[in-house]
C-alpha cells in the first residue's frame, strides 16, 4: 500500500517536471519560430510592388536604395546602376497628375480600368519608379517589376534605421536598439557598482548587527517594488531633474534610463555581494588581522580578492536584470530609435521596443516577426548572461 | 616579557577566565594544555587581542608585553599584533602566491622596498624550513601546497613582520604525523629567537616541545612550572590525573 502511494507521488513529480520543461521548450520554440520568419522575406508590405518602364536596365534593388529613391536622396538613375537620367517617384495618389478626373471617370468600380492606366503611366516615362498594389497591374503588364533584396541578417544586426511599418520598404536595423539597450545596461551597471559594493562592504563587514538587520530587509524590499513604480518615480523626479541640471530638451534620456535601472540593480548586486564577502573565511581573515592588517586592509587586501568571483557574479545578474527590464525604461529613456552618441540623448532598448510596438503590430506580418527576432535577440544576451554567472560560481566552489 | 595579571574574560555572562596570573619566560616554549573549553586557546588569544573580534567579550585585569600593559587606552592593536605573531590552528593561507603569502605582512605593515621584501620573505622561508621545498615555485598558489607546508608557510607568514613573540594555536593539530615533526622541530629552532606560547592538546608534544607548562581547567589556571615538573611530579591532583590521561 505504502510502496503504490510513493509510487503515485513520483509519478506526479516526473509528470510536472516533464510539463514544465515541455512548456519552457515551446515557448523557446514559439519564439524561434516567429523570430526567424522575418529573414528571407522581401521588406516591401505584401500585396505591394515596386515597378519600373520595360526598357530601365536596372531590375534589382536593394532596401535602402529604394528607402532612399522615395525620399528623395537618390534622383538619378545612375547612382543605382541605370542610366544617366532623374528618377520620377510614383505613387498611388501621383496618378492625378497624369490623368485629369474625367480620365479616371470610372475607375472606382472598375479596378481593371486603374489598372491599365498605371501601366501606360510607367510605359510613357521610361524615368519612372512606381510603388503600387499589386492588384493595379495589369496581368500582363508592359511595366517591370523590381526585385528588392531580401531581409538578411547582416542588415538585421547592421542596419541603422528601425522603420518597421514605413512605405514602400520596412527597415529592420536593430543595431540603434542594440547599442542603445548597451549603453543604458552599462551605465547602469557603472552607476549601480561602486554603490553596490560600498554598500555590500559596509553591511558585511563594518555596520553594527543591528543595523545591518535593520538595513538587509529594506534592501531586499526594494527588490519587490514593481518596475513601473520605479518608471513613474524615474518620469516624475529624475527626468526633470536631468532637464533642470543639463538645461536639455527633453530630460527622458539614457542617461534617466541609466539611474532608475541602477536603483533596480542595487538590491540584487548588493545582496549577492555581500553575501560573498561574508562567504570570506573567519580563518583568513584573523590570519590578515594577526599579522598587524587594519581592518579596511584586511576588507581590501584579503576579503574583496577572496569575494571576487561573488562581486563578479553579482554584478552580471544586475547586468542582466539591467537588460531584460522593459517598464521603467519605456517610460524614461525617451525611445528614440537612433544611433546614441551621448547619454544625454534618448534611447531606445530591445525590451521596450517589444512592448511600446507588438500591440500595434499585425500578427504574422514582418514587423511582428521582426520584434519576435528582438525577443530572440534579448533572450539569446540573457542566455549569456546566465551561463557566465554559472560558470564563474562553479569557478568559486572549484576554489574553495 | 610578557605577564598575565588578574585576568579576568567574560563572553556575555559566561566566566571564561577566572582570575589568571601568569609569567612567561622569555625565549623558551611556554605549553597550554588542557581539556577541550578549559580557555586555554582565549587565553592565548588574549595577548594579540584577537579576542576583541568577538561580539560580546569582556575582558579585566591587566596583560603586559614589554612592559606595557596592552588592554589600556590608546593601544595601537594593529602594531601590537605585529610584535606578537600567530599560528593558527587550521593552515590559512591567503589566495595569493607563496610569495605573496609571506610578503603580505611587510606590505600591510608599509614596506614598499620590493629588494627587502624579497630578503625578508627568503629569511622567513628558511626560518620555517620550507625555503628548499619552494624556492622554485614561489608564484605558485599557496593552495597547490600540502597541509604540513601550508603550516610552515604560515609560520613563515608571521616570522616575516619579525615579531618577538609567536602564539600558536594547536599548529599541528590538523597535520599528519611526519608533518607534525616537522613543525615540533621547527618550534624548537625558533625558540631560540622568539618567545613561544602554544596551546596543545597533544600531551606528549606539550613534553616534547615545551619548557614550560601551564594546566588549565574550567577557566583556572591550575598549575603552572617546568613541563618535567608538571609530568613527572605535579603538586596537584587534578594536574596528575589530566597528563596521566585520568581524565580530559
Amino acid at each position: 500500500m505504502k510502496k503504490i502511494f510513493e509510487r503515485i507521488v513520483e509519478g506526479f513529480l516526473f509528470l510536472s517536471s516533464t510539463v514544465t520543461t515541455i512548456t519552457v521548450l515551446l515557448i523557446i520554440l514559439f519564439l524561434f519560430r516567429e523570430g526567424t520568419g522575418l529573414f528571407g522575406k522581401s521588406p516591401t508590405e505584401e500585396g505591394f510592388t515596386v515597378a519600373v518602364n520595360k526598357n530601365n536596365p536596372v531590375s534589382e534593388l536593394n532596401a535602402e536604395q529604394v528607402k532612399n529613391i522615395f525620399d528623395a536622396n537618390i534622383e538619378n538613375w545612375k547612382q543605382v546602376g541605370g542610366k544617366n537620367d532623374s528618377i520620377l517617384v510614383f505613387r498611388m495618389d501621383d496618378i492625378f497628375k497624369f490623368y485629369t478626373e474625367e480620365e479616371l471617370a470610372g475607375v472606382d468600380t472598375n479596378m481593371t480600368l486603374l489598372a491599365s492606366k498605371i501601366d501606360e503611366v510607367i510605359q510613357k516615362n521610361p524615368n519612372i519608379i512606381a510603388f503600387i498594389s499589386s492588384k493595379n497591374l495589369p496581368a500582363n503588364p508592359s511595366s517591370k517589376i523590381i526585385t528588392i533584396a531580401k531581409i538578411n541578417l547582416s542588415d538585421f544586426f547592421r542596419g541603422e534605421e528601425w522603420f518597421p511599418t514605413s512605405q514602400p520598404v520596412a527597415e529592420f536595423g536593430i543595431y540603434p536598439l542594440i547599442m542603445g539597450t548597451l549603453w543604458v545596461s552599462f551605465l547602469a551597471i557603472l552607476i549601480a557598482l561602486p554603490f553596490g559594493l560600498a554598500m555590500a562592504i559596509y553591511m558585511a563587514e563594518i555596520a553594527a548587527p543591528g543595523v545591518r538587520n535593520i538595513l538587509k530587509p529594506l534592501i531586499e524590499l526594494l527588490s519587490g517594488i514593481p518596475s513601473v513604480v520605479y518608471g513613474f518615480f524615474g518620469l516624475i523626479v529624475i527626468v526633470p531633474l536631468l532637464q533642470k541640471t543639463f538645461d536639455l530638451p527633453v530630460g527622458e534620456t539614457g542617461l534617466a534610463g541609466s539611474i532608475v535601472l541602477a536603483i533596480m540593480a542595487l538590491p540584487t548586486i548588493i545582496t549577492v555581494a555581500e553575501d560573498s564577502i561574508r562567504n570570506t573565511p573567519v580563518s583568513v581573515k584573523e590570519a590578515s588581522l594577526a599579522l598587524g592588517a587594519s581592518h579596511w586592509q584586511t576588507i581590501w587586501r584579503i576579503m574583496i580578492p577572496y569575494a571576487s568571483s561573488g562581486i563578479t557574479a553579482a554584478v552580471i545578474l544586475g547586468i542582466g536584470r539591467a537588460i531584460g527590464e522593459t517598464m521603467a525604461v519605456l517610460m524614461v529613456t525617451g525611445n528614440a530609435a537612433v544611433i546614441p552618441h551621448t547619454i544625454l540623448q534618448p534611447m531606445r532598448t530591445i525590451p521596450a521596443t517589444i512592448a511600446a510596438e507588438l500591440g500595434e503590430s499585425a500578427k504574422g506580418g514582418m514587423h511582428y516577426q521582426a520584434l519576435f527576432a528582438l525577443g530572440c535577440i534579448l533572450f539569446i544576451i540573457t542566455l549569456v548572461v546566465n551561463l557566465t554567472v554559472e560558470m564563474i560560481s562553479k569557478k568559486r566552489k572549484q576554489n574553495r | 616579557m610578557i605577564e598575565a595579571k588578574n585576568l579576568n574574560l567574560y563572553y556575555g555572562a559566561f566566566h571564561a577566565l577566572k582570575d589568571i596570573n601568569l609569567k612567561v619566560a622569555e625565549k623558551s616554549v611556554t605549553a597550554l594544555i588542557g581539556p577541550s573549553g578549559c580557555g586555554k586557546s582565549t587565553f592565548l588569544r588574549t595577548f594579540n587581542r584577537m579576542n576583541d573580534l568577538i561580539p560580546g567579550v569582556k575582558i579585566e585585569g591587566d596583560i603586559i608585553v614589554d612592559d606595557e600593559n596592552i588592554y589600556q587606552k590608546g593601544i595601537d592593536v594593529d602594531r601590537l599584533r605585529k610584535r606578537v605573531g600567530m599560528v593558527f590552528q587550521k593552515p590559512n593561507p591567503f589566495a595569493k602566491s607563496i610569495f605573496e603569502n609571506v610578503a603580505y605582512g611587510m606590505r600591510v605593515n608599509g614596506i614598499s622596498n620590493e629588494k627587502v621584501i624579497k630578503e625578508a620573505v627568503e629569511q622567513s622561508l628558511k626560518q620555517s624550513a620550507l625555503w628548499d621545498e619552494v624556492k622554485d615555485s614561489l608564484k605558485k598558489s599557496a593552495y597547490a601546497l600540502s597541509g604540513g607546508q601550508q603550516q610552515r608557510l604560515c609560520i613563515a607568514r608571521a616570522l616575516a613582520v619579525e615579531p618577538t613573540i609567536l602564539l600558536m594555536d594547536e599548529p599541528a593539530s590538523a597535520l599528519d604525523p611526519i608533518s607534525t615533526a616537522k613543525i615540533e622541530e621547527l618550534i624548537h629552532e625558533l625558540k631560540k629567537k622568539y618567545t613561544i606560547l602554544i596551546v596543545t592538546h597533544n600531551m606528549q608534544q606539550a613534553a616534547r616541545v615545551s619548557d614550560f607548562t601551564a594546566f588549565f581547567y574550567m577557566g583556572s589556571l591550575i598549575e603552572y612550572d617546568l613541563t618535567k615538573t608538571i609530568f613527572t611530579n605535579p603538586a596537584k591532583q587534578q594536574t596528575q590525573n589530566y597528563v596521566t590521561g585520568r581524565f580530559g
